[in-house]
């Protein structure tokens, strides 16, 4: 079989074999349910209380303050509608609807559950524009902000492009008009990309509520967490059952957040730095040698696992799958490979016009990728998009 | 991706890929919002039997891989055809050659019959009869 080349860590990551090893005993041996009271309960319920002491540790929290969950999208939708869910209840159907702010480069998790219950008239949304390196403006989150503005969600790394939001500022803004506000706003930020390589001190950060998800930092698929902080005004959205401090009911992913917890573990052996450096080499490398090749996103505020390039004259399906051939992963923000007609939200709100979107190709570094992986990648990018632009010819200039 | 073997050959390896430089008849279609753009360039002459026919084709496409790979077949399919056996041919019948494409790709990505309908009218605009 043809070896693999890996440069999607950004969509998922393997679980790291001695996580998977530690795994195991909760699905056949120590099965039982984190509610039970009897010994095989506890068991299951002290293996989750070790990774929720993992957890808080690394997010400067209380145990109290992390709620388990399926991953980042039912976290996002969690904090949002759970938001939502608690000023319904305090207030009554009568009350004037609440305001949130996301920004226009979120997840689609973020994005569509604001967008679904702005249509469905529950609240009042504004989406934030970013500029064209993908970053928000503080001034403008400023004079977004209405009396009734409840929640304010905006992620910490963007996947697609990298970019990292100002999330210490809008915290510290957020805190100083809060002192002087009687409705308080509620901080939320999807720190799904960032766990692994950025700072998520959440009393450095300022926010109220942020999500994770363990497989993107080498943990299994189907186990993730939201922070809230203590006191924050929020209720569950899904009845019966009192789990997770009656925040979130259904029995927990035992094996799965076992692996969440190693995994938080082995954030210190993620080889960031080492990564940035060959990720570094690779952008130079590609915008030197590639003409009519740049870079999307922020050249430095950008996690250091990242490289998204756009190409002139260049499909990014068709790229991909010259890759895919060579035995390269990666992915693309054009619209054929999404399974939708248009191409990635972000990069049309950096600017871009479509057909610039639809050359774009995205990179993501891991651990296990090396100089050789990446060297091969490069003169194999270089080949295709010489292919690819011999095949294009110059049709696109017709409609300049 | 849920690409035939025979769209990846066709993506791979294009046939009559390029420009012909005093084409007889030319046409652009697609547009760059949905991301596939095809030219065609053909030259026509006559056969034996005083039949116009299509002498040579060639293509130029931006697009995605089922862009190319249909590009790739219809200039095939209508080389040495006569202009209104040309013109008969239709997307469905582009891919059904090709074995088939991904449903997705059945309106955005097929339009190479399109582009030699609208190169050979091209043609038959300027050609005075």
């Amino acid at each position: 079989m043809q070896k693999k080349i890996y440069l999607d860590y950004a969509a998922t990551t393997p679980v790291d074999k001695e996580t998977l090893e530690k795994m195991m005993p909760y699905f056949s041996n120590d099965f039982g349910n984190p509610s039970s009271v009897h010994n095989m309960g506890q068991t299951a319920n002290a293996a989750i209380d070790e990774t929720r002491n993992k957890v808080a540790k690394i997010l400067n929290s209380k145990q109290s303050e992390i709620i388990f969950t399926s991953g980042a999208t039912e976290s996002n939708n969690l904090a949002i509608r759970g938001t939502l869910s608690h000023y319904c209840a305090k207030n009554g159907k009568n009350a004037p609807k609440p305001h949130f702010i996301t920004s226009t480069i979120e997840h689609h998790c973020v994005l569509e559950t604001i967008e679904s219950l702005e249509k469905a008239e529950l609240i009042e949304a504004t989406f934030l524009p970013v500029d064209s390196e993908g970053l928000i403006d503080l001034e403008k989150l400023k004079s977004s902000i209405r009396d009734n503005t409840l929640l304010i969600s905006i992620m910490y790394v963007n996947n697609e492009i990298g970019t990292i939001q100002p999330i210490v500022e809008i915290g510290n803004l957020i805190k100083e008009l809060n002192s002087n506000r009687k409705n308080k706003i509620i901080f939320h930020s999807d720190a799904v990309q960032a766990l692994n390589y950025l700072d998520c001190d959440t009393k450095k950060l300022g926010v109220d509520m942020l999500s994770f998800s363990a497989h993107k930092f080498y943990g299994p698929k189907g186990a993730g967490a939201l922070y809230i902080k203590k006191g924050t005004p929020f209720k569950s959205i899904q009845t019966g059952g009192v789990q997770e401090f009656k925040l979130r009911a259904g029995t927990q992913n035992v094996p799965a957040i076992v692996g969440l917890g190693i995994a938080v573990d082995e954030i210190k052996n993620n080889n960031a730095l080492e990564i940035k450096k060959l990720r570094d080499y690779l952008i130079e490398r590609v915008l030197k040698e590639i003409p009519a090749s740049y870079l999307n996103g922020h050249r430095e505020k950008r996690s250091p696992n990242n490289a998204n390039f756009r190409f002139d004259n260049i499909e990014g399906e068709g790229l991909l799958l010259s890759l895919d051939m060579e035995g390269i992963c990666a992915s693309t923000g054009s619209a054929c490979s999404s399974g939708s007609l248009d191409p990635s939200h972000v990069l049309l709100a950096l600017g871009l016009r479509h057909e610039q979107a639809h050359g774009s190709l995205r990179l993501t570094l891991g651990k296990h990728t090396t100089r050789e992986e990446i060297d091969f990648t490069i003169e194999k990018i270089k080949e295709i998009v010489a292919r690819l632009r011999q095949i294009s010819g110059n049709v696109l200039s017709e409609f300049k | 991706m849920q690409y035939s073997k025979k769209v990846l050959d066709y993506f791979m390896k294009p046939r009559n890929l390029g420009e012909l430089s005093n084409a007889d008849g030319e046409a652009t279609v697609g547009n760059p919002k949905c991301g596939d753009i095809m030219k065609i360039y053909l030259k026509i002459n006559k056969n034996e039997a005083g039949e116009e026919i299509i002498e040579d084709i060639r293509f130029q496409t931006l697009g995605c891989g089922a862009a190319i790979a249909t590009s790739s077949m219809a200039t095939e399919m209508v080389k040495g055809k006569t202009l209104d056996e040309a013109y008969k041919i239709t997307n469905q019948q582009v891919a059904d050659e090709l074995g088939g494409l991904p449903a997705l790709k059945m309106h955005c990505s097929n339009l190479a019959a399109d582009a030699i309908k609208k190169a050979i009218e091209n043609y038959r605009t300027n050609t005075p009869k």
